[in-house]
């Protein structure tokens, strides 16, 4: 039995092995079939290289630029903006949802407002925030706040109401007050729910600074889209969407390494 | 004077469909020491009543005296124990426990000493560093009555605190509890709906009727089974006959209430 035991184990180890590699196949695949076919029509003018350019250009483009240093100004701009817009939107939108679970009244008087707000589309909003803050970082950093914050009041208040009032009525009887309630039973009970909203706002972030960028930047990834669109570079177009692709990735990943993290340690 | 009196509570709840009388002039008083167990159907408003007593809602009418002084909420003179332990998953058995001396910023070493020691009289050594989810639901419910008695509380309120245990468990416990009560000379009063418990644990039963909750019958139990641990009471030659007016007064309430076409 114990021989037997440890073969189907094997059998079971390779089985899944197996099946990661096949995996890991399939998507490499994928990518080199993508790129290939790209820089194929592009040679073979299947598909207009001035307006889709090759990965090939792309390449060459991105290699030059890193080695000569002009890129990097504005990958640093467009990160530093959207990490300040992801944790400034995300603190403002946790700290509306914990005045608003404060008091019952401020959530009624103010529901059909953040209903509003909510529905609006953030970024219509871009004009008057340039016009308020200034053509800026400020403004840009606002832009990706503004994404996020009231859907994140919105979602964490709805938490910390769903919280178990049993956990309130232990404190109570123990003579707690609202804040002595809310610090040790509604928010570390609605932690996990906070740390979700983490995720999606990383994601909100980028489109804000990105929208940003658009409507008024000298710097930035977002304003090499648009440069780039505008002298009809569509390579430097290409490039700035790979980087951002690439850096909006490594991002989200960090977030959910930082949520895993977060989750081990308050549970 | 009594130690606890409750004098002519009434209580109402108000909704949008308009007001549901909760209570009606209850009134009852205890004596130190004494367990009283409120028996009746659902909704006849025994959980009301605690709560009120727990001065977690206020009543519409009424008072409720402890020592001839009413009860404010700045007293905290009140322990709760309610049918789930409510340990916090995020704070370890320790923490769970000191966390009324937290509340009251009085958490010192000597009260941890005093919080360890009382673990291991409930029977949980070496679990103070550890998080509630690795401990079963009796050993849960146990921590709770801890975290209960850290704060030294006049009087002990518990909610159905054995429903939501196994039966073994639950027996077991309600030893536990009322050896725990008896040493420390601690008042308690208990909602329960089952009988036996209420029998096997209570000097008195107070058995409610509902809508509008009040009191419906009394029972002082035979002194040979107030002595008794729990486990011994339900054995006793006494406890069947003690069962059976308990059951026949519960009985008089339903019927009532169907004869009153509800």
């Amino acid at each position: 039995m114990k021989q037997n035991r440890d073969v189907l184990w094997d059998e079971y180890q390779t089985q899944l092995k197996k099946e990661k590699k096949l995996v890991f196949g399939w998507q490499i695949a994928i990518f080199a079939a993508f790129f290939i076919l790209w820089e194929t029509a592009s040679r073979m003018y299947w598909i207009d290289p001035l307006l889709f350019s090759s990965p090939s250009s792309i390449f060459e483009l991105l290699r030059h630029r890193l080695m000569n240093g002009s890129m990097f100004v504005h990958i640093k701009v467009t990160l530093f903006e959207t990490v300040l817009g992801f944790v400034i939107g995300t603190m403002a939108g946790i700290l509306i949802a914990s005045l608003l679970w404060g008091s019952k009244r401020l959530s009624r008087i103010l529901d059909p407002y953040l209903v509003i707000l909510n529905a609006m589309p953030k970024v219509a909003l871009g004009p008057i925030i340039i016009v308020a803050f200034g053509p800026g970082y400020f403004s840009i950093i606002a832009m990706g706040a503004m994404v996020s914050v009231i859907i994140t009041a919105l979602v964490v208040y709805s938490a910390f109401r769903e919280a178990d009032p049993n956990y309130e009525r232990v404190l109570k009887s123990f003579g707690a007050t609202r804040w002595q309630v809310f610090k040790e039973a509604v928010f570390p009970s609605t932690l996990p729910a906070i740390i979700s909203t983490f995720k999606v706002n990383v994601g909100l972030a980028w489109v804000g600074v990105i929208v940003g960028e658009f409507l008024v930047s000298r710097q930035g990834l977002g304003y090499l889209i648009i440069y780039g669109f505008q002298v009809f570079d569509f390579t430097l177009v290409m490039s700035s969407l790979i980087l951002i692709a690439i850096f909006a990735a490594i991002m989200f990943k960090l977030v959910e390494r930082l949520e895993k993290w977060l989750i081990r340690h308050s549970a | 004077m009594s130690f606890l009196a409750v004098n002519q509570i009434s209580h109402l709840f108000f909704n949008k469909n308009g007001t549901t009388q909760a209570l009606d002039s209850v009134s009852f008083s205890m004596k130190e020491g004494e367990f009283v167990s409120l028996l009746g159907p659902s909704g006849c408003g025994k959980s009301t009543l605690l709560n009120i007593v727990a001065g977690l809602i206020k009543q519409t009418e009424g008072n409720v005296l402890l020592k001839g002084e009413p009860l404010h909420d700045q007293d905290h003179k009140i322990g709760y124990m309610l049918q789930q332990d409510y340990l916090f998953p995020w704070k370890t058995i320790l923490d769970n426990v000191l966390l009324g001396p937290q509340i009251s910023k009085v958490r010192n070493e000597e009260i941890e000493l005093e919080a360890c020691h009382l673990l291991d009289e409930v029977g949980l050594p070496d679990v103070s560093s550890k998080y509630p989810h690795s401990l079963s639901g009796g050993m849960r419910q146990r921590a709770a009555l801890v975290r209960t008695l850290i704060n030294e509380p006049e009087i002990l309120l518990l909610d159905e605190p054995f429903s939501a245990l196994d039966y073994f468990t639950k027996l077991k416990l309600e030893d536990l509890v009322a050896k725990i009560l008896k040493t420390y000379k601690k008042t308690a009063i208990l909602v329960t709906h089952d009988i036996g418990e209420a029998i096997s644990m209570s000097d008195r039963i107070i058995v409610m009727d509902r809508q509008p909750g009040k009191i419906h019958q009394i029972f002082d139990m035979p002194i040979e089974l107030r002595d008794e641990r729990p486990f011994m009471c339900r054995r006793h030659p006494k406890y069947q006959m003690v069962f059976d007016k308990v059951w026949g007064s519960m009985n008089e309430i339903e019927s009532a209430a169907k004869g009153g076409g509800t």
